[in-house]
């Protein structure tokens, strides 16, 4: 490791940072913006060009509130879940290589740090919702650590084929497998897993549902428990779990991306780059969305139900059938 | 099995479906009206609060104080006074004082009375920071105004009958 | 006893817990509350507190005249003010021996069935939003406001009406609200079908309301529960078909019925009558009679002789009756409203118990409650 690594690295954590500021501001206003058109209304329009300005003016209202603790909460725990909760996200897109070199850090177990880190995310939200001493609020505790340990093994059934398929950790090693014209990609190579496409469609559900994103937002289903796990937190304590929301929901689609749509790579085999990367990852956030806003929420069992006895043995078969596969043609 | 699976893919299709709907939407163009950039119409029937009518060649207000509007009020937020002044065949009001935080804009004032004399406003942007504002005393109001020329009498108060 | 050991007998008792669904709650659409007791998730008895928007209509009632109690109608049940002021009037008129003639009545059917439309659509956007969809509140409200334009040009309100008089209505219809109405049938049964395909076909609103919140139809016999709660339960009792006033006698529609009692079969069960409503309109406009649309000979101070006498409607909540007694005054004697909301809510005990907290709030949602309808 050379003397500028760190610097580099240094470098890197805080443009990751700013980018996961800016894209949870910005995703928030086009989220308003989405919302609006699915439901034919124009959204923020007031601050700045088409309510371009809304989210800083909705930052700077949050900053200014009262971070209170509500009394008999457990002062250090509701003060660490909102910093534990911005954890994960910085750290999964350390590893995510935006384009050949615009990496933090390239490692052969990028794959694994997402993962490890990734279930901080759950811990975080139940210390938020154990230490408000609120009853929605537990309940909502409760709700998420069944949710999050019910989607966490699909996806990463899902993850192990894909690692099957792929042979390495590293995930610029993975999107550098895939180049070439789209058809090289990991959701078309049927040649591996006649029913890669499904597993795309499970990988996008689980991380829906570790994201806490409608449909599977049991979490905060407002309707039922007013906002769940965050009804206490005021301010920029609230203001954190939302962009951390957000940030997870940029991280979920990058890592789809990387390993599902061949990443950086362009669809026609040239002129591959980080504006590929970008325009695949902010589709499927505009599909998250667009979700978001079709569809309502499912109930808690029907919520395990598709996991444990849907999501769960198919991502399994689909694991032992890759294995099969690969290892006939081999 | 075969159960389960006709489940799955009804089930996908649904959401598939869903989906497509409300993309279709999304392309469409917006209905809302973006207030108070954008204003609607009232329409002629349209009940706001009551205001006196302008006789249109006395230049006076028409009403003249025969108190049926107040009986018909149910909220009894209407008080009406008026004399007889030497040499009219009629009284003439003095005050009328509407509380229009007890209205209930039901409209009954309009309809009992019998010479036209009070109307609709379309007015509705009604916001204030003060209660006092809202007890307001139509006759005043009129007063203040400017009499409009004789042919400015709108069609309202006919429809509002 | 220690925690485990009641975990092993299956005992719970004092591991409970209190939640306050309202009087300020995003699920409860109004001021009801509902004090529910919880096992976990699992609710052992929600118990509703009504009483926080009590404004003593009936009372009011006794202390001002026939007429002046017509305004108060309208503010009962907001969503529905057309079957509040039909079914006063009605009263007043069957206590007064006023016949309304046929224009003004076939109006009154229109205008209801247009109120109904907007009152059930104002539901399917509020329960798609205690489930948790959004869009659908939205598409709603935007044929909602079709319909409240339609009536506001008529009525000059959006709400509350007050356009029934005793003996006719107070406006008679133009061309414009004919045209309009015809129009809005006509938008309106396409809208449907993409409701349908939207959000009755959805796999996740069919896995959340299919055998969820099972009421027996003995169950809303016992308290008295009608509307589409009972025609969700197999009871094909609608007041309209069951005593019929005004001019539904001569219409031809159907009472939806579900046999299954959950909260599917109610939400087919509105979805249903707002195509059924719509069929009104159509015949209705076909029918409508020329002629006055005010009764002649209606004293301005209607006196009417004394006795007691009974209204029942078909609200879009159910069955709204109204009771009034006269003794010859220009003021009631009294004046009684059995409203079907506060029925359709005193069932939610029994039919809560044992539920999960979501399914609860499904269950609350397929009611169709409007909280001044209870309290009054």
């Amino acid at each position: 490791m050379s003397i500028i690594e760190p610097f580099r690295l240094l470098l890197f954590l805080v443009g990751i940072m700013a980018f996961v500021g800016l894209n949870a501001a910005y995703l928030v206003w086009v989220e308003r913006k989405g919302a609006a058109r699915f439901q034919r209304r124009p959204g923020p329009t007031e601050v700045g060009y088409g309510g371009l300005l809304q989210p800083i003016a909705d930052g700077i209202k949050l900053l200014s509130k009262q971070l209170h603790v509500p009394p008999g909460a457990d002062g250090v725990l509701f003060r660490a879940a909102p910093l534990l909760v911005m954890i994960p996200a910085m750290i999964g897109l350390a590893v995510v290589p935006f384009s050949e070199s615009l990496v933090a850090r390239d490692t052969n177990v990028g794959l694994l740090m997402i993962f490890a880190f990734g279930s901080i995310n759950v811990m975080a939200i139940m210390l938020s919702g154990w230490s408000s001493r609120n009853k929605y609020a537990i309940i909502s505790a409760a709700r998420i650590v069944s949710q999050d340990v019910a989607y966490e093994i699909p996806m990463l059934l899902v993850v192990v084929t894909m690692l099957m398929a792929t042979g390495t950790m590293n995930l610029n090693e993975i999107v550098q497998q895939q180049a070439g014209w789209f058809w090289r990609w990991n959701i078309f190579r049927l040649d591996v897993n006649p029913l890669m496409p499904l597993t795309f469609i499970i990988f996008f559900v689980c991380m829906l549902a570790e994201t806490n994103r409608a449909p599977f937002d049991m979490a905060e289903a407002e309707s039922e428990l007013v906002a769940g796990a965050f009804t206490e937190y005021a301010g920029m304590g609230f203001g954190v779990f939302f962009i951390a929301e957000y940030a997870n929901i940029i991280l979920g689609c990058a890592f789809a991306t990387i390993l599902f749509l061949g990443g950086w790579q362009s669809p026609f085999g040239v002129w591959s780059g980080v504006f590929w990367f970008l325009l695949k990852m902010y589709v499927l956030v505009f599909t998250v969305i667009w979700v978001r806003w079709t569809f309502p929420r499912t109930q808690f069992y029907n919520l395990l139900n598709l996991s444990w006895k849907l999501l769960i043995p198919i991502s399994l078969s689909t694991l032992i059938l890759t294995a099969v596969v690969m290892k006939v043609l081999k | 099995m075969k159960a389960l699976l006709k489940e799955i893919g009804s089930g996908f299709h649904s959401l598939v479906t869903g989906m497509r709907i409300t993309l279709g939407q999304f392309f469409k163009p917006q209905v809302t009206v973006h207030y108070p950039h954008e204003t609607l119409k009232m329409p002629v029937r349209f009940r706001g609060h009551i205001e006196l009518v302008r006789d249109p060649q006395t230049g006076k207000a028409i009403c003249f104080a025969c108190k049926a509007c107040e009986k018909a009020c149910p909220s009894d937020c209407i008080i009406v006074e008026g004399v007889k002044r030497e040499g009219e065949r009629r009284k003439s009001v003095t005050e009328f004082k509407l509380d229009f935080t007890k209205c209930s804009l039901c409209g009954s004032c309009v309809e009992a009375c019998k010479s036209e004399a009070i109307r609709f406003s379309k007015d509705y942007n009604l916001a204030s920071v003060s209660k006092e504002e809202f007890i307001m005393d139509l006759f005043k109001r009129l007063e203040s105004e400017q009499p409009k020329p004789p042919q400015a009498q709108p069609e309202q108060s006919k429809e509002a009958a | 006893m220690s925690a485990l050991s009641a975990l092993s007998s299956g005992e719970t008792k004092g591991e409970t817990f209190v939640i306050n669904v309202g009087p300020q709650h995003p699920a409860t659409h109004g001021v009801l509350r509902l004090k529910m007791t919880m096992d976990g998730e699992y609710i052992t008895r929600a118990e509703p507190v009504c009483g926080y928007i009590h404004r003593m209509h009936e009372k009011m009632g006794e202390n001002r005249t026939w007429a002046q109690f017509l305004p108060n109608t309208g503010r009962i049940d907001y969503l529905a003010a057309m079957a509040y002021s039909h079914a006063y009037v009605g009263a007043v008129e069957r206590a007064a021996g006023i016949a309304a003639p046929p224009r003004a009545e076939y109006i009154r059917v229109i205008t209801s069935e247009l109120n109904r439309i907007s009152s059930h659509l104002v539901w399917f956007g509020a329960f798609l939003l205690d489930l948790g969809g959004f869009t659908p509140l939205l598409y709603a409200f935007d044929d909602r406001e079709k319909i409240l334009d339609i009536l506001e040009a008529l009525t000059g309100s959006r709400l509350t009406y007050s356009y029934y008089r005793f003996g006719g209505v107070c406006n008679d219809v133009d061309d414009d609200f004919i045209r309009g109405t015809r129009e809005f049938v006509a938008f309106m049964r396409p809208r449907m079908k993409m409701y349908h395909s939207l959000v009755t076909d959805n796999i996740i609103l069919r896995k959340r309301l299919i055998g969820i919140g099972v009421i027996s139809a003995e169950m809303c016999r016992q308290y008295g529960a009608t509307g589409p709660v009972i025609r969700g339960s197999g009871v094909g009792y609608d007041v309209r078909k069951s005593e019929p006033y005004s001019v539904y006698r001569d219409l031809d529609f159907d009472v939806p019925v579900y046999p299954e009692g959950d909260c599917m079969a109610r939400y087919l069960v509105r979805m249903e009558e707002m195509v059924q409503s719509l069929r009104i309109i159509e015949q209705a406009l076909d029918k409508l009679p020329a002629g006055p649309v005010m009764a002649s000979g209606v004293p301005r101070t209607l006196k009417p002789p004394a006795g007691d006498c009974c209204f029942a409607v078909e609200a879009a909540r159910g069955r709204l009756l109204v009771r009034i007694v006269s003794d010859n005054k220009e003021m009631p004697y009294r004046v009684r409203l059995r409203t079907p909301s506060f029925c359709n809510l005193s069932l939610y005990e029994e039919a809560s118990q044992g539920m999960m907290l979501p399914d609860a709030l499904a269950l609350l949602g397929s009611l169709d409650l409007v909280i001044p309808d209870i309290d009054r």
